[in-house]
């Protein structure tokens, strides 16, 4: 029986999350710094019966944990950004597809090898962006370790639930930070699997007022055909626009009409703020910082943390430009969620941005300097 | 009302298929779901999986679980399809290009850990989706629409490939010798390992046209007068078997299987408890 | 000659390139108007060569019972 409290590393956090999840499955290439999930996951898994195969490359790691959620086992592959651009086609097969998937991108510096590995919140777009066409996407942000874990849990529960793949977007900091962590145990989660379910021939129609197929897994019977092109509800591939256009409108709406279950955020002390500091992810110890130092000098700031970082939660962010005076966007990069926070904000409040594009983090006294500049 | 076979093999709403009259492929597809039906296996538990191009869309019309994934990259689907359920018969249909071009990675990777999968390559010696580029199949000096003044590259022996990289079961079939073939993906499926079978195809409408091989049956005929059964073959000379082409078994050896080799390392772990 | 068997030809799926004429061991079968026929079905020997080699499953020889 494993130890309930361990000090672990995120990337550590991250396997044991995926285990509790029901991780079975774990394909991927070695790239630093998410390779510790790799390493781990290969002493992990084959001591509760899963498998964990080293493929060839970044493609054959996604399509190989592809090809095992097909056959029903609760698959991961993980990987950082030149992995993570390799890994994109794939990603769009996953959405249209609709088979569940979580993809772990342990972000670094970049563009291509970049400044090998420094940390970076460089891929927040990718994230959202980087495959082609229109498409659903699901990312998830962890902020320390134990959030990792219990993320890793999450991130599994909501490919199941909407079958598709689910970007968890740590990074460096947070991938090789050490922090006590608490492994609860699957008993005391919520768990989703994947059902049983009756042979239709109709392996991709959805029952009225939902929006996510349920069907079988490969080999329990039902012959259906998995592809990615579009499809009709039986799985064959078509022409038809009509079909094509309900097609891709259903992908977005398993997601756009779910919205109140896949949002998260953390929300701190706006209510009374002139101030936001908004984060996620690896600039968020820098920001609860910055605003404990604000707080000893009697500024009024507060934090607000998209944990799911896609879809955008741009309800909340609205409601806080209203509230704010001003808000300060806080990323390791030249500055992505901030276009996001500006759509949204509008004229409501004044957006500024302090960011890190030199392989070094942001330290408090950077972001507190930033919100003095605003007020 | 198709045959026996069609009828319980194939998804007939769905056909008739896609490809060009005369192209090889139909005749090769059916050699697949016949040499499944040989070997007696359950079809619930077979899984066809192909990547993109003409070849791949055979996936679409076999009854059985399909997987039609992207481009090259079938056999790495397949590999996590299969570790992931061993119980499950994996076999790939996968195309000249797609097998030995973009998916060549995976191909000799899948070959190395000798995973129990079958691998037909339906070898038509061109890009045919796409309308008529040069594969790595398509023989020095021969025209694509890409190789307008004849192809510089030299093509892949898929087999030798396969068998260099570690494949335990390697063939060469062709579409017109169809009883062959079929023995052929028959005695892959048995194998416990990794089985490359390729058939060789017949695009009349690109590769044919292209290089001015004239109708669909003129190059059944040429595979019926050039291709030399690999025992034949052993009894002629370099100088009778120039321009030939050898088909039949190539290679068979021994060696433990991918996923029984996990499995004892499930064991050693205590995940079988 | 198995007179439990009959040749089926389905004009439906033949895209009439003409293979199974063309190695039809006793020349049974014949493309007219780009669809296969047998003409000459008395002569055929039930071989099944014809069905082995149609890309497009449109002729085939069926066993009585099936």
């Amino acid at each position: 029986m494993a130890k309930r409290f361990q000090l672990l590393q995120g990337n550590e956090a991250c396997v044991e999350g995926a285990l509790a999840a029901g991780m079975k499955f774990y394909a991927g290439y070695p790239i630093t710094p998410s390779t510790e999930i790799a390493e781990r996951s290969a002493i992990r898994l084959p001591q509760v019966g899963g498998k964990f195969i080293q493929m060839e490359d970044e493609i054959a790691g996604i399509a190989a944990a592809l090809g095992a959620s097909v056959a029903g086992l609760k698959s991961m592959t993980a990987t950082s950004g030149p992995g993570f651009s390799l890994k994109q086609e794939n990603i769009g097969y996953a959405c249209i597809a609709e088979i569940p998937l979580v993809v772990v991108d342990v972000q670094r510096s970049g563009p291509s090898t970049g400044l090998p590995t420094s940390p970076s919140q460089g891929d927040y777009m990718q994230a959202k962006w980087g495959t082609h066409g229109d498409h659903p996407v699901i990312a998830i942000s962890p902020a320390s370790v134990q959030e990792t874990y219990n993320l890793a849990v999450r991130c599994f529960n909501l490919a199941e639930k909407y079958r598709t793949p689910v970007i968890f977007l740590m990074d460096e900091i947070i991938g090789h930070l050490r922090e006590g962590c608490e492994l609860i145990p699957a008993e005391e989660l919520e768990i989703v699997n994947r059902g049983d379910h009756n042979v239709t021939g109709m392996p991709y129609a959805v029952s009225e007022g939902n929006y996510v197929p349920e069907f079988a897994c490969f080999g329990e019977g039902e012959h259906y055909n998995v592809t990615g092109l579009f499809h009709d509800v039986d799985g064959f591939p078509t022409n038809n626009n009509e079909i094509a256009r309900n097609a891709e409108q259903r992908l977005m709406d398993k997601i756009d009409m779910n919205l109140d279950d896949i949002l998260d955020w953390e929300e701190v002390g706006t209510e009374d703020a002139d101030v936001a500091i908004l984060c996620y992810g690896g600039t968020t110890r820098a920001a609860k910082g910055a605003i404990e130092q604000a707080e000893a000098e009697g500024l009024k700031v507060g934090l607000f943390r998209p944990i799911t970082v896609w879809p955008f939660p741009d309800k909340a962010v609205e409601e806080l430009s209203k509230k704010v005076k001003h808000i300060v966007v806080a990323e390791h990069n030249y500055g992505q969620m901030l276009g996001e926070v500006k759509r949204v904000a509008k004229d409501n409040c004044t957006v500024d941005f302090i960011g890190k594009i030199d392989g070094t983090t942001l330290t408090p006294a950077d972001i507190l300097n930033k919100v003095k500049e605003v007020l | 009302m198709p045959s026996a076979l069609i009828e319980k093999s194939f998804r007939t709403k769905r056909l008739p298929h896609i490809w060009c009259p005369g192209c090889g492929h139909g005749i090769l597809m059916r050699d697949v779901a016949q040499a499944i039906e040989n070997c007696g296996l359950d079809p619930d538990k077979v899984v066809i999986v192909s990547g993109i191009g003409c070849s791949s869309r055979a996936a679409g019309y076999m009854n059985y679980n399909t997987l039609h994934t992207t481009h090259g990259r079938a056999i790495a689907f397949a590999t996590g399809v299969k570790l992931a359920n061993p119980d499950l018969h994996v076999i790939v249909i996968t195309g000249d290009g797609d097998c030995t071009a973009i998916g060549g990675n995976h191909l000799i990777h899948a070959c190395r850990r000798n995973i129990d999968l079958t691998v037909v390559v339906f070898n038509n010696n061109i890009y045919g989706m796409t309308g008529g580029q040069y594969s790595p199949t398509t023989p020095h000096g021969e025209k694509g629409t890409t190789a307008p003044y004849g192809n510089i590259d030299y093509n892949f022996d898929i087999p030798k490939l396969a068998e260099a990289a570690g494949a335990t079961y390697t063939a060469r079939g062709t579409a017109y010798h169809a009883p062959q073939m079929i023995k052929l993906i028959e005695a892959g499926i048995k194998n416990k390992g990794f089985s490359l079978i390729e058939g060789l195809s017949v695009c009349p409408t690109y590769y044919g046209r292209k290089n001015k091989k004239g109708s669909a049956i003129k190059m059944y005929n040429w595979q019926k007068d050039n291709c030399v059964d690999v025992k034949k073959a052993e009894k002629m000379t370099a100088e009778e078997l120039e321009g030939k082409i050898i088909i039949g078994e190539m290679s068979h050896s021994e060696k433990p299987e991918y996923t029984d080799m996990y499995k004892e390392i499930i064991k050693k772990c205590g995940g079988d408890k | 000659m198995e007179n439990n068997k009959k040749l089926v030809i389905n004009p439906a799926w033949c895209k009439g390139c003409g293979i199974c004429a063309e190695f039809c061991p006793k020349k049974v079968l014949q493309v007219i108007h780009e669809k296969v026929q047998a003409v000459n079905e008395e002569a055929c020997i039930k071989c099944g060569l014809c069905e082995l080699r149609c890309p497009d499953y449109a002729i085939y020889i069926e066993k009585e019972g099936e």
